[in-house]
């Protein structure tokens, strides 16, 4: 009862205090707004070794070779070989791969009519460094030993772009920007928040007083999850306003995934709080965490495409599982449960990042 | 005395920074419902000693109870008990002058009803009724001074710290504090505060001189007078310039301090009579002057054991 009742009087207090301070508050906002605006168009780049699967119903010397000369490009790499299209759809659905390559039980009969394609490639166009990857492969010179395949007018393999029809880059952008501000926003908040009161000699008056570690820290958390909720909102309505991104999945999946993240980044932040001393180491530690976030979580570019070391840093970072779940969500209406290795991902950095931050808050000054 | 008596009982308190050592084999024993002042320059291991004594900082060796609360082991149990005003204002400034106490009594649990009641009662017994709504921010010097007295001292604490109280505040403002001090220490709270300021230390009941970390005097401010071991002799001398080097050329003499056109000089216990050495070496120099032995000043008391303690250091 008195543990709530001084979790409150924090909540309260750091509302107070942000509701005067004008520049943070329009940070919330601003932030949004701004970073919306102005990030119209990704960065390109090639790719290689993007996942990928297949279904073979034709299983032909022709389709072998298809195949074969496909895996040679190195710009996929097929990892499963399933029984039907429906199959690689559900891959594609769940984020497992990025492209699905389907050959038709009658693709020897389609390569030499050579009016129609002969195959399709499955892509996940939400990304659109993948869906050019996809359109790129249609122009392979396969080497087929029998005709020469420029004959054909409809080309070997059609496209099929899935969730993104329309090609726009924007709704790759938009879900991957709530990731980036809010990694942005809520590390930085709550890094500077705790740093500021030792800095303006407020701490060593908290620390006198019974307040218990794990109350200060979520007295000052708890204000900044409805902050992050409120700049989801912002990002997601105004993309969907201005450049019509849609919202495929459940709402309530968007919210935990939100939550999760959220609750992340601000364990992180605080983290980061018991480390700095002041508020400008605080800042410097958020940038060294927010660049390779930008960088390295897909957000820029496509996971699959960056060397497995950078991979492997990414999957450290929270953004990269947040980046997987939201557009899971959003863009292909994937549910949050389908995803549980991300899910999990999130908590245990979480967990670990909130028993450093308790561990290391001393009530001493020594 | 019985040591229950004692609020504060500390034995040999050390601190360490590093290789700095900011308080050595302090030991204090303060009874319930006196004013203790700490007295001592910038850096002389008073804020330290009152982080120990609050369990902000753990001693680096020593013992310390606090209303008989062990300071290392039990200092989550001691905060309920104490109030800390610290050096610096460490309310919110973007907090209201009303926000701000309303928050300290939430922190400290206060209940419900209580809390409306105690917060109005301090709002108007330290006169900042009509400063409730004002930013803590825009507040003068002894407004911020009172507010944090107030905070302090709102969950009413048996045992109250202030450390250097009156830095930021006028004289007036500085009469008033002490009177509010007194009236709570009447109630039965007993204060420690740290200062500098003569004057202030003056009216402590009793008195620790601190200097480079260590205890050099303790007693009532009447008692450290007379503990000093030296006489004053004051001077009011014309040429006062050329009365202090006549001073300063005289090996008997420990300390000489102009105030003015008054010179203050120390001169050990040893001497039988100092006056008359004063005025026959005055005379040798054709300076005239009154010359006359004064009572100890706290300040003497204080320039006395800090001197004698760097001459020591030095012998040593």
């Amino acid at each position: 009862m008195k543990s709530l009742l001084r979790i409150f009087a924090i909540m309260r207090k750091e509302l107070l205090q942000l509701s005067r301070d004008r520049l943070t508050f329009g940070m919330i906002v601003g932030i949004p707004l701004i970073q919306l605006t102005l990030f119209g168009y990704a960065i390109n780049t090639d790719v290689r070794n993007l996942r990928a699967a297949l279904v073979d119903q034709a299983d032909t010397h022709l389709s072998r070779q298809l195949i074969a000369d496909i895996n040679a490009s190195q710009v996929l790499v097929f990892r499963d070989r399933v029984d039907s299209p429906l199959q690689l759809e559900t891959l594609l659905d769940s984020g497992q791969i990025a492209i699905g390559l389907y050959i038709p039980p009658d693709f020897d009969r389609r390569v030499i009519e050579g009016d129609r394609q002969a195959a399709q490639l499955m892509v996940d166009g939400t990304d659109p460094i993948i869906l050019g990857v996809g359109q790129r492969l249609t122009s392979i010179a396969m080497g087929f030993d029998t005709q020469r395949r420029s004959a054909s007018p409809a080309g070997l393999l059609e496209v099929r772009n899935y969730y993104n029809p329309e090609r726009r880059s924007a709704v790759n952008i938009v879900p991957g920007l709530v990731g980036v501000i809010l990694t942005m926003t809520m590390v930085l908040f709550t890094a500077v928040a705790i740093v500021r009161e030792r800095e303006r000699g407020n701490l060593e008056l908290l620390i006198n007083t019974p307040v218990r570690t794990t109350e200060l820290m979520l007295g000052k958390i708890a204000p900044y999850v409805i902050i992050g909720l409120i700049q989801v909102v912002i990002i997601l309505g105004l993309g969907w306003l201005l450049f019509q991104v849609p919202l495929r999945g459940d709402r309530l999946d968007v919210l935990w995934a939100s939550l999760l993240f959220i609750a992340t980044n601000l364990s992180l932040g605080l983290f980061i709080s018991t480390s700095a001393t002041t508020q400008f180491q605080a800042m410097q530690m958020t940038f060294f965490i927010f660049l390779p976030s930008i960088l390295l979580s897909g957000f820029m570019f496509p996971f699959d495409g960056m060397p497995e070391i950078a991979r492997n840093i990414a999957e450290l970072l929270p953004l990269t599982h947040f980046n997987r779940l939201i557009r899971g969500i959003v863009l292909r209406g994937a549910d949050i449960q389908s995803m549980s290795r991300d899910v999990l991902a999130l908590l245990a950095i979480m967990t670990v990042m909130l028993t450093l931050a308790i561990r290391r808050f001393s009530k001493r000054l020594d | 005395m019985n040591d229950r008596d004692l609020v504060v009982n500390a034995q040999g308190l050390c601190r360490s920074f590093g290789p700095v050592k900011a308080v050595r084999d302090v030991s204090l024993a303060i009874p319930r419902g006196t004013i203790y002042g700490f007295l001592g320059p910038n850096g002389s291991g008073k804020s330290t000693t009152i982080r120990m004594l609050c369990g902000l900082l753990t001693p680096t060796s020593g013992e310390a109870r606090v209303l008989g609360l062990d300071v290392r082991t039990q200092s989550e149990k001691l905060k309920q008990q104490i109030g800390y005003m610290t050096q610096r204002f460490s309310l919110y400034e973007d907090l209201t002058v009303l926000e701000n106490l309303q928050f300290i009594a939430e922190v400290y649990a206060i209940a419900g009803k209580h809390r409306k009641t105690r917060v109005e009662q301090l709002l108007s017994d330290f006169d900042l009724q009509e400063k409730r709504r004002q930013r803590a921010a825009t507040l003068s010097g002894g407004q911020k001074q009172r507010l944090a007295l107030a905070a302090a001292i709102l969950h009413e604490p048996k045992m109250l710290f202030l450390d250097e109280p009156t830095s930021a505040v006028d004289p007036q403002n500085r009469r008033d504090f002490w009177e509010i001090l007194f009236g709570l220490a009447e109630q039965g709270t007993t204060i420690l505060v740290s200062t500098h300021y003569m004057d202030e230390a003056e009216r402590c009941h009793q008195l620790a001189i601190l200097h480079r970390g260590v205890k050099v005097a303790d007693g009532s401010p009447r008692d450290l007078g007379r503990q000093i071991g030296a006489s004053i002799v004051e001077i009011i001398a014309d040429d006062a310039n050329r009365a202090r080097i006549a001073m300063n050329d005289l090996s008997e003499v420990a300390s000489v301090t102009q105030l003015g056109v008054r010179l203050r000089v120390m001169i050990p216990d040893s001497i039988a009579q100092p006056a008359e050495l004063v005025r026959s070496a005055l005379q040798e120099k054709h300076i005239e002057g009154h010359v006359e032995q004064v009572p100890p000043s706290l300040e003497d008391v204080f320039v006395a054991v800090t001197e004698m303690r760097g001459q020591e250091e030095q012998a040593a």
